[in-house]
């Protein structure tokens, strides 16, 4: 039994968590902050250490420990394979940069705060590596209750009522979800992921089941209709609640329907396909034009965020290599593109105390390094070439082309509007003359803002012009997906004649 | 050595932009210019080695994207036509460069704007010097944003800020059309990469495929997708709209990017793709009809425009028209040809008109100039020279490459050969009357300025004059010099082979004497007719607008495209915007959803609540209700 690298990746906030919650209130702030920031940054290093020990030639599962929790019934069982270990090292840099953003405009309760990201930094990583339905469903849902409580307690004006619509459509997916599970496990003894790769499900009841997680998946996408709580959550949501939101919580439900709607329910996948692209076209298209005519920064963001999962969910239903990848890679970059964004949202709320985007204008006179690092991410949510934004809408859009024109060729239309409402939003920001007297007195980036944006704009950039290290870290695993699910395919097929 | 020409400006912009304020803004000047001018001297002798010692080359200098079938590399990609790019691309590069020192000599944003010069340069060279499409794609975007940048250089104009996202977005509106085209190929022949493209392309030639339920030919159907990316980049008719505004930048920008490099990338798209081309007549003759189209058009609109860098804007987009138009008969060495000639006497009228604007303190309207030809005499002859080549005046180099577009028109022998021809003649006409309009009306008759007295016009310092010298050299001798060249006359027979490629060899066959010789005479009479009506008898060109008000408001307003957009696509997209957030997200979707969800909970907890009153008669007769319910069911059981 080699060292249990991926429980102690879950398990270390959760300490550093506890740590932090029992310790001397009077030791102040500090103390506090510098702990979540040794934890988190641990979990980064380990993470990389992951990736690096990591072998990307082997198709499976590397890393598995199973570990008897229920005997007959739930295994504590967690697995990584080429799909699962980006989203981790992504969590684990997010969380990083997000703990050490947090400062004064947390106003009280700042540990407590602290407490609740680490606690969902283990749920996220939970999430990815969970090989069991019953472990998934736990992190999965417990993922829900430090976000609930970062948007309840730490949130805006109307927090109660975003808490509470974000709440009641991700619990109404989620009890689907869960009904299904219980029913694999009735029907197949088991909800081992892995083993019920190999066991295949029955035909008959693939739709139905395949219906229950896609709701809970939709809705945390989030897909066009359920997706109206993303917009009220994120103007609600302090910047650091917004930031893991649409870095880390959204990217569950893109994992989710690869691992399981696609792996465990080939027959289900093929068959709404239509549906998933039809959606997903809506996404696009529709959320786009909302996003035309936002007047709120962070709104409009929200709204280009459900535009950008549009393309993941299309992307993954294509079934191609192309498609997959560039799903993975597109969720790489929208993590790290988004919440920069949102970050970059904060830093302007934070010295204005105001999200309305007639307010600003003419920032660039101001602050110019703000300038730069803002074009940056407005660039990369376009996706300008040179991006990641571009990698991965590229390779999806190339992948959608492969299996349906129309569709491609509708989804194409959505990079013009990207590109209008990301740079009008840029334009009446940062461009223009000073019209607002209130925007001659902001400051440029401080220290922590520079390490922290430039750091997500160089990953951006670095990973836009090279982006072979994560194509090739997923490339074999996406490649035996697809391979199975073909394979399943066939053997559908040839049972039904 | 190659890698040095790219990567040179790319070194340059990121020293300007970042240390810009630290090495001020003398030091970044000098760094940029010296640094492109390198890369030009470097590119002069890479041109000279692909002449004379057929040098060509493939640098592959990473891997980009690899992904399923997907395998792309940064390359650098070395011939004949890429070559005459760079040699292109460089050099008017750095003679701007070189020009800005001076003309944005009281900007205090200097650094920024040679930093975001040399990117712009950086990211043609990139376009250029592709071996795949999806580097092309790159490079494209790039220079997109580069002119997005620089068009709004003045951020605090709206009208600039306005003109630099409507520049973006109209290329988009071409890049999607380019995309497509890239997702057909790598459909089609599951690889970007040009040789392996153009090496499968006669296999394809008979494919069909179903789009939008049409059947069509794919070979087709990929040279429209991409034409439509080179009509966004080349500002032909339908997306155009954005080439004029873009003038809002300043003014070398426009003699850079909106005249001489960036908006012929079309052109170079599709004589890069001519093995894709000569495989579909159907779209060569589209391209035929939307270049000469534009041609027509945009002279047109340039006869009634009063602003000097508008007029020059039209007169582009209508010479780019005209290389299109070349391509679309097969001629795509002419096409080449007339780019490259096109580049030096373009960039000479822009930047002259540059050194009028700095004189005049940036006033750009002409019914505001006139009569300063003796003050400015130096930019006075330059602008002639460019004035002379454009128009296409025998022996100067507009004259060669004009002529041979509209030779080789009709020598395409079918009607749209013929069609294109007496549009490029009767195009070759409008061109003389606007540029001797636009010429006299600045220079000659009276001062019409009120706000500066005339004793403040003055030639424009050295280091702007200079180097439009070597672009008046270059309009002047460039056509003559080159014509065999790109001709293939002479000992240049198979200079193009391996970069353009001919379905059929190009004909050597002369067309009949009445049209070789019916432009340059008709140009040449154009000069004295265009100063007798627009110095001399003013009286003859307001009669003629009285007469046909409806005609001159149409050209005036610009044929309304801008309106009819606005309408169009701006508004309704606005409209549709604004109906789907407060509409259906927020009256459907949340009060149906969530909203009406909740308050249904209330609904039923309210009245559940309101069962529990406490009372003990109220439970008691319920409970009698339920009982004999109960026992009515069994009974009748």
């Amino acid at each position: 039994m080699s060292f249990p690298l991926l429980s102690s990746l879950i398990i270390l906030p959760t300490i550093g968590a506890i740590f932090i919650l029992f310790g001397r209130s009077s030791s102040g702030y500090n103390a506090s902050k510098y702990i979540s920031i040794f934890v988190s940054l641990a979990n980064f290093v380990l993470s990389i250490y992951l990736w690096y020990a990591f072998d990307k030639n082997i198709v499976g599962f590397q890393f598995v420990e199973e570990k008897v929790w229920l005997t007959g019934f739930i295994n504590y069982k967690v697995g990584i394979d080429g799909i699962s270990i980006l989203f981790i090292i992504l969590t684990t840099f997010i969380t990083t940069l997000c703990i050490y953003s947090v400062n004064s405009t947390v106003k009280y309760r700042l540990k407590d705060f602290l407490v609740a990201i680490l606690f969902m930094e283990t749920m996220m990583i939970g999430v990815f590596c969970s090989l069991d339905l019953v472990i998934f469903y736990l992190f999965f849902e417990a993922g829900l209750i430090p976000m609930f409580l970062i948007i309840g307690i730490w949130g805006g004006d109307r927090r109660v009522y975003s808490a509470f619509k974000f709440f009641l459509y991700t619990l109404l997916g989620s009890v689907l979800m869960l009904v299904a599970i219980i029913t694999i496990y009735w029907m197949t003894g088991t909800t081992d992921v892995v083993e019920l790769y190999q066991l295949g499900i029955d035909l008959k009841y693939q739709n139905l089941l395949w219906l229950a997680f896609f709701s809970s998946f939709a809705v945390k996408t989030p897909m066009w209709p359920v997706h109206t709580w993303l917009p009220d959550a994120h103007v609600e949501a302090p910047t650091v609640g917004s930031v893991l939101l649409a870095a880390i919580l959204l990217k569950m439900a893109g994992y989710g329907f690869i691992r399981f709607s696609v792996g465990l329910f080939p027959a289900a996948s093929e068959f709404f396909v239509p549906l998933v692209f039809g959606l997903s076209l809506v996404a696009i298209i529709y959320t786009s034009l909302i996003a035309l005519m936002q007047e709120d920064m962070k709104k409009l963001i929200a709204y280009s965020s459900v535009a950008h999962m549009g393309f993941v969910t299309m992307g993954i239903f294509t079934m191609t290599v192309e498609g997959i990848e560039g799903s993975i890679f597109q969720m790489i970059s929208h993590g790290i593109i988004s919440a920069a964004l949102f970050l970059c949202v904060g830093v302007v709320y934070e010295r204005m105390h105001t999200r309305e985007i007639s307010k600003y204008g003419g920032i660039v006179s101001v602050m110019p390094r703000y300038a730069l690092v803002f074009m940056i991410f407005a660039l990369g949510s376009l996706g300008l070439p040179g991006t990641t934004g571009f990698v991965g809408e590229f390779l999806i859009l190339l992948g959608t082309f492969k299996v349906n024109f129309v569709v491609a060729t509708i989804a194409s239309l959505g990079v013009i509007l990207g590109a209008a409402y990301m740079l009008w939003l840029y334009r009446r920001v940062v461009f223009g003359e000073i019209t607002n007297s209130e925007v001659n007195k902001l400051i440029d980036l401080n220290r922590p803002e520079i390490i922290i944006l430039s750091s997500l704009a160089l990953t951006s950039i670095f990973f836009g012009f090279y982006p072979d290290p994560l194509l090739s870290t997923t490339s074999v695993s996406v490649e035996n997906l697809i391979d199975q699910f073909n394979a399943n395919l066939k053997i559908y097929t040839v049972n039904n004649l | 050595m190659e890698k040095l020409i790219v990567f040179l400006p790319l070194i340059a912009s990121i020293i300007a932009g970042f240390y810009g304020k630290i090495i001020g803004n003398k030091t970044s000047q000098i760094i940029t210019s010296l640094f492109v001018s390198i890369s030009a001297i470097l590119s002069v002798y890479v041109f000279y080695n692909v002449i004379f010692n057929g040098y060509t080359d493939n640098i592959v200098i990473a891997k980009w994207i690899t992904s399923g079938l997907l395998d792309v590399n940064w390359s650098i990609k070395i011939d004949q036509l890429s070559s005459v790019m760079l040699v292109v691309v460089t050099l008017v590069s750095a003679i701007v460069h070189i020009y800005s020192i001076g003309y944005m000599s009281h900007d205090p944003h200097q650094p920024r704007f040679m930093s975001y010069l040399s990117l712009f340069t950086f990211a043609m060279l990139v376009l250029v010097t592709s071996d795949n499409f999806l580097q092309l794609f790159f490079g494209w975007e790039g220079v997109g944003l580069c002119s997005y940048f620089l068009i709004g250089f003045w951020f605090k104009k709206p009208t600039a800020n306005e003109a630099a996202i409507k520049a973006f977005i109209v290329n988009r509106v071409g890049d999607f059309g380019f995309a497509l085209g890239i997702f057909l190929i790598f459909y089609t022949f599951g690889t970007v990469n040009y040789e392996d493209v153009f090496n499968q392309v006669p296999k394809f030639q008979e494919n069909k495929l179903i789009f939008f339920g049409i059947e069509l030919n794919v070979i087709s159907l990929i040279c429209f997708l991409l034409f439509i990316g080179a009509m966004g980049k080349s500002a032909q008719i339908f997306l155009h709209t954005w080439l004029p505004d873009a003038m809002e930048g300043p003014t070398p920008v426009s003699a850079l990017i909106h005249a001489a490099t960036m908006v012929t990338a079309g052109v170079f798209l599709v004589v890069r793709c001519s093995p894709i081309y000569e495989y579909s007549p159907i779209v060569l003759n589209f391209i035929t009809v939307i270049g000469m189209s534009t041609a027509f058009f945009a002279a047109t609109i340039a006869l009634v425009q009063n602003d000097i860098k508008k007029i020059i804007a039209y007169s582009t987009c209508s010479q780019l028209g005209y290389m299109f138009f070349a391509t679309g008969v097969g001629a795509y060495n002419v096409a080449m040809f007339h780019l490259f000639t096109h580049a030096f006497f373009k960039a000479l009228l822009f930047l002259g008109a540059g050194s009028v604007i700095h004189s005049f303190h940036d006033e750009q309207d002409i019914n505001k100039m006139g009569g300063i030809y003796k003050h400015l005499p130096f930019t006075y002859a330059l602008m002639v020279i460019g004035t002379l080549a454009l128009t296409g005046f025998p022996f100067l180099s507009g004259f060669y490459s004009k002529d041979l577009i509209i030779e080789f028109a009709f020598l395409k022998g079918n009607s749209f050969g013929y069609y294109a021809c007496s549009i490029g003649i009767f195009t070759a006409v409008l061109t003389s009357i606007y540029s001797w309009r636009l010429l006299f009306k600045t220079f000659h008759g009276e001062y019409n300025n009120k706000s500066q007295p005339i004793s403040n016009m003055h030639d424009s310092p050295i280091v702007m004059l200079a180097p439009l010298v070597i672009l008046a050299i270059g309009s002047i001798l460039a056509g003559f010099i080159f014509k065999d060249l790109f001709m293939g006359y002479g000992s240049f027979t198979n200079f193009w082979e391996g970069s353009i490629f001919f379905l059929e060899p190009l004909t050597t066959d002369h067309p009949p004497g009445y049209i070789l010789y019916l432009t340059p005479v008709l140009v040449t009479i154009s000069i004295p007719f265009s100063y007798y009506i627009f110095l001399k008898n003013k009286s003859f060109i307001n009669g003629l607008v009285s007469f046909n008000r409806p005609i001159y408001l149409l050209l005036k307003n610009k044929w309304y495209f801008d309106e009819l957009y606005e309408i169009l696509f701006v508004k309704s997209s606005k409209f549709l915007g604004k109906y789907f957030w407060k509409k259906i997200d927020g009256m459907v979707i949340d009060r149906f959803g969530p909203d009406g969800l909740s308050k249904l909970f209330k609904y039923f907890s309210i009245k559940a609540a309101k069962f529990q009153s406490g009372y003990i008669y109220q439970y008691a007769f319920v409970m009698l209700i339920g009982f004999s319910v109960i026992l009515t069911i069994i009974i009748v059981k």
